[in-house]
């Protein structure tokens, strides 16, 4: 009997110490990931409840006056909700072209290794500068190296809405310019990525039937790539709605309405960064009100962005 | 097309090659590769691993060119046309010389957009859709997939996947198809669907295949090269020709004792 106990044993026993370890680390692994969706939760419902009054009060027409008046206790944000939507409009309509440029570029073989590393390198670094330091540098050398050009616009181009307006320094296009070099690293970096990621075997199959290097990519890679570019793309564009001090620094901060891109004007995370430290009362009900609307204009973003990744995402 | 190459299929010897080394950078992976190769007819490169058939076979349609450290020297005649001569450019050379690759590698597109992708390069000026079926019918692959051709190419079967490479291949309508172990990745059955497949192509096309599987070499080949790899003193595995024969003279009575021990199965 004595052996058939033996054999009925099982043959690696585990102690209690290594089981309780197991179901530790499963415990305070899900407590970490269940704590920042709770922190998210709790932001929104903090922004959500402090900005009730406004809500009550100027209901949806908040998105659609532009009179922000603190004596009179009157808030509207379409200013910055425009001033926030065309800096980025702007910002991407530099940074995509030639981030997705680069990114070709850095994924192909033109250049051999030992020089593509470092210049990778540096545009990642791009994405490691303080974006304060982007702000002075837009102070002291963007915006008097644009004012040229921009009065050369208006002088010339001023007949189309966008250019009507004298450039005043600081302004909305400074602002999208800063951002586009904000979010060129972003959008470099994720499409290299999902460029490279294109496999080997489906590149030599289209320079197998006698495609050129640009039809093998045109046709080729960039549609197999396509999802992670769009997603990059997005990311990008919930950075630019965010982003703060840059903009804050060189966008002027009126709060005026207006289609030349050459004026001045403000975002709302502008108008966030600039008026809350002495805000009171109805006014910090009605920021709260602004925060939210963003909260929802990166959220409608990302989940664009998600639903465009799986529509086009392509099984390799 | 360019005239050379145009002029070039009117021969039967269609490739000969005159003591190729292939390197890469310093490295010589394969010697002296004198061959010819004969038109409607399937070639089979076999050999151990790592012996360069399949490097050997990617100089036919000049896709080694692809890889920055490869150099050759030696004779490559396409046709009587030098195919590494300067004025040749190499991706003429593929639109003549089509591939069909170890690992099936559909475009992640849909079926018909996967065999209209080759003809569309070239300007194809007649019927897509007649193409497109007519491809996918000499690949045995129409009665699979002609309900589906909007669906992706990727989402087929394995050995489906192949035959769409296939189709893809044949329809730019080439002179020559080049397999690299065309039925590595396939189960049984599709392999041999692939090799029935291969005696009906040849009657259009000259095929040069690539294999590990010998039984497959001398079922379904019509000439057979046998290549072996040798270390040199610092231990650089090179690759050559040893025997170069029709198949069953290759299989039954080698001249070679080396071709004999690979064939017998007493080694690689």
């Amino acid at each position: 009997m004595a052996t058939s106990t033996s054999r009925t044993a099982m043959p690696t026993q585990r102690s209690n110490s290594s089981r309780l370890l197991d179901k530790g680390f499963v415990w305070v692994t899900g407590a970490f990931a269940i704590g920042v969706g709770l922190v998210l939760l709790a932001i929104a419902y903090r922004v959500g409840t402090d900005s009730l009054p406004a809500i009550q009060r100027f209901g949806l027409g908040f998105l659609a006056t532009t009179r922000w008046s603190v004596n009179d206790e009157v808030f509207g944000a379409l200013t910055q909700i425009y001033g926030t939507l065309v800096t980025s409009f702007i910002a991407l309509l530099i940074a995509v072209p030639i981030g997705i440029g680069v990114a070709l570029f850095l994924s192909e073989d033109y250049l051999p290794p030992r020089i593509k590393q470092p210049i990778v390198f540096l545009i990642e670094l791009l994405a490691a500068i303080p974006s304060v330091v982007y702000g002075l540098w837009g102070i002291f050398v963007l915006i008097p190296l644009l004012r040229p050009f921009g009065i050369w616009l208006n002088a010339n181009f001023g007949w189309i809405p966008i250019f009507s307006t004298a450039p005043a320094g600081p302004g909305i296009y400074a602002a999208g310019i800063i951002l586009s070099i904000m979010i060129l690293p972003i959008i470099a970096a994720i499409s290299r990525d999902a460029l490279v990621a294109v496999p080997t075997e489906i590149r030599q199959a289209a320079y197998g039937l006698g495609a050129t290097r640009w039809e093998t990519i045109f046709q080729i890679i960039l549609p197999a790539a396509f999802s992670g570019i769009v997603g990059g793309i997005m990311l990008a564009l919930g950075r630019a709605m965010g982003e703060t001090m840059a903009v804050t620094m060189v966008i002027g901060n009126s709060n005026s309405i207006d289609l030349s891109i050459l004026s001045q004007g403000s975002t709302v995370s502008s108008l966030l960064a600039n008026q809350f430290a002495e805000a009171g009362g109805l006014q910090v009900s009605s920021l709260m009100y602004a925060a939210l609307i963003l909260f929802g204009l990166t959220l409608v973003v990302n989940v664009l962005a998600e639903l465009i990744v799986r529509r086009f995402s392509l099984k390799l | 097309m360019a005239p050379e190459l145009q002029n070039a299929r009117k021969t039967d010897t269609v490739f000969r090659t005159e003591n190729l080394n292939i390197y890469y950078g310093d490295f010589l992976a394969v010697r002296d590769i004198t061959i010819e190769i004969h038109k409607n007819k399937i070639t089979a490169f076999i050999g151990p691993s790592g012996c360069g058939k399949s490097t050997v076979l990617r100089c036919f349609n000049r896709l080694n060119d692809l890889i920055q450290s490869f150099h050759m020297d030696g004779k490559l005649f396409y046709r009587d046309q030098d195919l590494y001569a300067a004025e040749i450019d190499p991706v003429e050379v593929r639109r003549q010389i089509g591939m069909v690759f170890q690992k099936p590698n559909p475009f992640p597109k849909s079926i018909y957009d996967n065999i209209a992708f080759g003809p569309r390069l070239l300007g194809y000026k007649g019927d897509m859709d007649e193409l497109v079926e007519r491809s996918l019918k000499q690949a045995a692959l129409w009665d699979d997939v002609k309900d589906k051709l909007k669906e992706m190419g990727t989402d087929l079967s394995g050995g489906q996947q192949q035959r769409l490479c296939i189709a893809r291949a044949i329809a730019v309508q080439p002179d020559v198809i080049l397999m690299d172990e065309p039925c590595s990745s396939l189960d049984p059955i599709s392999t041999l669907k692939v090799e029935d497949l291969l005696q009906e192509l040849k009657e259009k096309y000259t095929i040069l295949i690539v294999t590990h599987n010998m039984q497959q070499a001398s079922r379904a080949s019509d000439r057979t090269a046998f290549f072996n790899v040798e270390a040199n003193a610092k231990g650089q595995r090179t690759g050559y020709i040893v025997e170069y024969d029709r198949t069953e003279v290759i299989f039954q009575s080698p001249q070679e004792q080396a071709t004999q021990a690979y064939v017998s199965g007493r080694f690689g």
